[in-house]
């Protein structure tokens, strides 16, 4: 553990770290474009001098490691004056468009050069021009003369992905980023190159244009798209709905989480919110009779609902759970299984076809919380279920999120055992085959309405935050059949929010022992049996 | 005239052959060598006071001795001979007319650093020294010189002036884009292909024969205290006789101008004389008694550089040299350091617009205020040749400048 002193303060850091990562850890930010903590050392922006004693002219930071008795100065005379020149040298060809710029305000030219540049402009000549409002791919758009050479998108792609599309053409004030010939920017994680874009080169071809960033606000949460369950940060447009025709979130960031998806979230998980602003989305409790579509009142539904369980046994009631509900939704409908002994229950449906996987982040499984179903103990594959259906010893069906003709199941067997239900209850999120069956639908709010935990492939627990209100009249699962719980008279007290509803789970099931979502916080906790 | 070492070939008939080379003692310090031990070999290049003759003038023995002791893998050597600065054109004249005495300083120098492999990186437009080389190479291999434990790979560039930058050239011989590399790790460290690696320029290599078979007394004995030897001087521009002269390094700028190349032609008086290929500060006419070696320039405010001696008369436009020169920087900085990638084309411009009478009275200073910020500020050296010399010519000149700006 080398010990040094930055700027006066003395601080110990591990072996290795470079002098940006040491001076974080000191509490001082040394400005920097090209260094990335995931990638490779480029040394080429030039904006992270620092003054090392005993040194005749200043460092860069980011190729200097940390060493014993080192003593650095990041706010000398020296550096200042070096760091203005670097941040005028960036921004002689720049086009100063920011007005028209999607990076405006998360820029970091923007951002610097409030910060350490406020020099006067002395460049009058012509600038370079080059290729803007080029696609580099499907999501990825490159404006080139923005661009400051940083390299962070090149090496992102020849380090992260192994993908080498991008490379650095030609030479001097006239090289720009570009793609190789015969390649496209289309690797599963290209979104990613937007992010560590420091400035506007790179934009999201899903957000340009569509709302400034000054007007989002923004909710910790959870990608639901797959087991990983990669931390991402929510942008949610409230303030300047008509920016975006009414689209309420606006994109999905990665959150850095050192265990789970470090600074990285799939092109799928990126770009897979549509469902939430979709015309798709249920608002409504609804009756249907044949073709007949009654909208109801929640408290209709529920009767309804706590009506068709009791119409039958409970032997024959069956519970087709989801693995994209979370762990307090699964463990308040886990109380209503016990509670009214229902014992034909299952969770998981094989997808019509296997899912993507690789050694990044991307899982098979693209279901957020399988590891939750799984521990609170809701049964398995649903085959068994769908069979007592067809057989008549199931009678009444509650299926939640799935839509079973998605499955790899043969859809004549399928619609035979639906069809030969009394009654069929469906809760999800967006229309599809299987709520066109059902004889009662419950609208539930998307992960992104709402908060709760979900339980990744590796056991960490991790909790998803309210970005936005519920669309309609949409509920979260657990609210939904809390009520049912209530109306039932099977569990009076049943609670009225997630975070008791996650205490009852961790007093019940072991694997959950002594967590709470205090303790879980921003970076996730692992179960019991996993730590 | 003083003693050949490096040219001490070049009037011979075919001296570029094998035959020929070892007609005149060709290959004799080589068989000498390998009966020395490596670190015996290192101590007589440093005893020799051999120094870089590339550019940047670097202790050669100690060079090689910076291979690390422990390693195991493979040590490259490289020999560097993308020759591009301008008004350098020495390295050609031995790739064409004594090919074998590189060859054979290589393999001494494969001795030297226990390296198994040796890469010649030649400049892309050096045809005819590339066809030289290469069969000179073939002569090696078939008389058994090459192949027994010392392979030479010969690649050729394509075009870039970065390339000559130690680790741009090796960037570029790896298959990447020639760009420099952050250092550390240097290359002796962790250079092609990530092994240790030396890299040699042309001349300094052809230098390593004679100083094994001589001695290094000998060799030091030629030059200066702090350098040994002899050099080969590329003399262009406004001389009576432009050629490549080959001089003990205590020689003058005077000397060489004056005595070798036989005097400055055009108007016949002398204005400014750059001294060590384009990177170099530009002397003027009262600066020319300067002895023409590493330290001698460094003390006179410019450097030896490769040693390609560029002399203007009074004729010459000192703004528009300036613009030709800072048109070369701009066109071949590699564009990965933002000092480097911005400035130099910033700086173009303004001395264009200068030398077209559109300058503006505040150019001048922001063209040395640019320079002067931005110096030391990048990966390698090629930004810190580009300014210096830039400030020379405004700073030596100034006046000549101010006279094509308009006044308001």
């Amino acid at each position: 553990m080398p010990k040094l002193t930055i700027n006066g303060k003395e601080v110990d850091v591990p072996a290795g770290t470079n002098l940006i990562e040491a001076a974080r850890i000191a509490g001082f930010d040394v400005p920097h474009y090209c260094y990335h903590p995931a990638l490779s050392i480029a040394g080429q922006c030039r904006l992270c001098m620092v003054d090392i004693d005993k040194t005749p002219r200043p460092t860069i930071a980011c190729n200097t490691q940390a060493a014993d008795g080192m003593v650095v100065h990041t706010e000398t005379d020296r550096v200042k004056e070096t760091r203005r020149s670097i941040m005028e040298f960036h921004l002689i060809n720049h086009p100063l468009d920011c007005p028209v710029c999607d990076q405006a305000g998360e820029c970091f030219l923007q951002i610097y050069y409030m910060k350490h540049g406020l020099y006067d402009p002395r460049m009058t000549d012509e600038k370079v021009h080059k290729p803007k409002a080029v696609p580099l791919g499907p999501h990825v758009m490159l404006d080139a003369e923005r661009c400051i050479l940083c390299s962070r998108c090149v090496r992102f792609c020849d380090e992260i992905t192994g993908t080498g599309e991008l490379g650095i053409f030609n030479r001097g004030d006239h090289s720009e980023i570009g793609l190789f010939p015969g390649h496209d920017l289309s690797n599963k994680y290209s979104g990613n190159v937007v992010d560590i874009c420091p400035v506007g080169a790179l934009t999201d071809r899903d957000f340009r244009f569509k709302v400034r960033v000054w007007y989002l606000d923004t909710a910790k949460s959870i990608c639901p798209g797959c087991a990983r369950g990669c931390n991402i940060d929510v942008h949610v447009n409230r303030r300047r709905p008509h920016h975006d025709g009414g689209r309420r979130v606006a994109r999905l960031k990665p959150r850095f989480n050192t265990d789970v998806n470090r600074w990285w979230l799939c092109d799928d998980g990126r770009y897979g919110f549509d469902f939430v602003d979709d015309p798709s989305r249920i608002v409504a409790p609804h009756r249907r009779d044949g073709r007949a579509v009654t909208v109801v009142s929640w408290d209709e539904a529920i009767a309804d609902v706590a009506a068709a369980l009791g119409r039958v046994r409970a032997d024959q009631i069956g519970i087709l759970a989801s693995p994209r509900m979370s762990n307090e939704d699964l463990f308040a409908l886990k109380t209503l299984v016990t509670t009214l002994g229902i014992t034909r229950v299952a969770f998981a449906v094989p997808p019509a076809m296997p899912g993507d996987e690789d050694k990044l982040l991307i899982r098979a499984d693209k279901n957020p919380n399988t590891r939750g179903a799984d521990l609170i103990g809701l049964g398995g594959d649903a085959r068994s279920l769908l069979a007592d259906a067809r057989d008549g010893r199931v009678r009444c069906l509650w299926v939640f999120h799935h839509d079973v003709f998605a499955s790899a199941w043969p859809a004549a067997d399928t619609r035979a055992a639906l069809e030969r239900l009394d009654t069929l209850i469906w809760s999800g999120t967006n229309a599809g085959a299987t709520s066109e069956l059902a004889h009662l639908v419950l609208p539930s709010a998307v992960w992104v309405e709402r908060e709760g935990t979900f339980t990744n492939f590796e056991g960490r627990v991790q909790r998803f935050r309210t970005a936005i209100e519920p669309l309609g009249a949409a509920r979260p699962d657990w609210a939904i059949v809390g009520d049912v719980l209530r109306v039932r008279g099977a569990d009076p007290a049943a609670p009225t929010r997630a975070e008791p509803w996650f205490r009852r789970l961790a007093d019940a099931v072991p694997a959950f022992a002594g967590m709470t979502y205090r303790t879980i916080g921003d970076a996730g906790v692992m179960i019991e049996s996993a730590r | 005239m003083a003693e050949m070492v490096l040219m001490r070939n070049f009037g011979h008939a075919d001296s570029h052959t094998l035959a020929a080379y070892r007609a005149h003692g060709g290959y004799a310090a080589w068989e000498k060598a390998r009966r020395m031990e490596p670190a015996e070999l290192v101590e007589v290049i440093k005893a020799s006071n051999l120094r870089g003759l590339g550019g940047a003038g670097f202790p050669t023995g100690t060079k090689w001795s910076f291979i690390p002791k422990n390693h195991t893998g493979p040590v490259y050597l490289v020999v560097n001979a993308d020759e591009g600065e301008p008004g350098t054109f020495k390295d050609r004249y031995l790739l064409e007319r004594d090919p074998h005495a590189l060859i054979e300083g290589m393999l001494i120098a494969s001795r030297a650093i226990r390296s198994a492999y040796g890469f010649v990186y030649i400049r892309g437009e050096y045809v005819e020294p590339w066809r030289r080389f290469s069969a000179a190479v073939r002569e090696a291999y078939d008389a058994g010189h090459l192949g027994r434990g010392f392979d030479v790979v010969v690649h050729r560039g394509a075009g870039a002036y970065i390339c000559g930058e130690e680790t741009g050239l090796i960037s570029s011989l790896e298959g990447k884009k020639g760009w420099p590399k952050v250092k550390p790790p240097f290359p002796a460290i962790k250079g092609a292909f990530g092994q240790p690696t030396i890299v040699n320029n042309v001349e300094t290599l052809a230098c390593v024969p004679p100083i094994v078979e001589r001695g290094a007394a000998w060799f030091a004995g030629l030059g200066t205290k702090t350098q040994g030897g002899t050099r080969m001087y590329s003399v262009s521009g406004r001389v009576t006789r432009p050629a490549v002269y080959e001089a003990p390094v205590s020689v003058t700028l005077r000397q060489l101008i004056y005595e070798h190349a036989g005097g400055v032609s055009g108007t016949g008086r002398l204005k400014a004389v750059v001294p060590g290929g384009g990177s170099a500060a530009i002397l003027t006419a009262d600066e020319i008694d300067v002895t023409m070696d590493v330290d001698g320039l460094k003390a006179a405010g410019s450097m030896i550089g490769s040693a390609g001696v560029i002399v203007m008369d009074e004729s010459v436009s000192i703004p528009e040299a300036l613009m030709v020169l800072a048109r070369f920087y701009a066109h071949e900085s590699c564009g990965q350091c933002t000092p480097c990638r911005e400035s130099t084309g910033w700086i173009y411009k303004m001395v264009h617009r200068i030398v077209e009478g559109r300058g503006h009275k505040d150019d001048l200073d922001t063209i040395l205020d640019v320079a002067k910020r931005g110096g030391g500020t990048t990966i390698c050296a090629f930004y810190d040749g580009a300014v210096g010399p830039y400030i020379s010519y405004i700073e030596k000149f100034r006046s000549e400048f101010e006279a094509l700006i308009p006044r308001a």
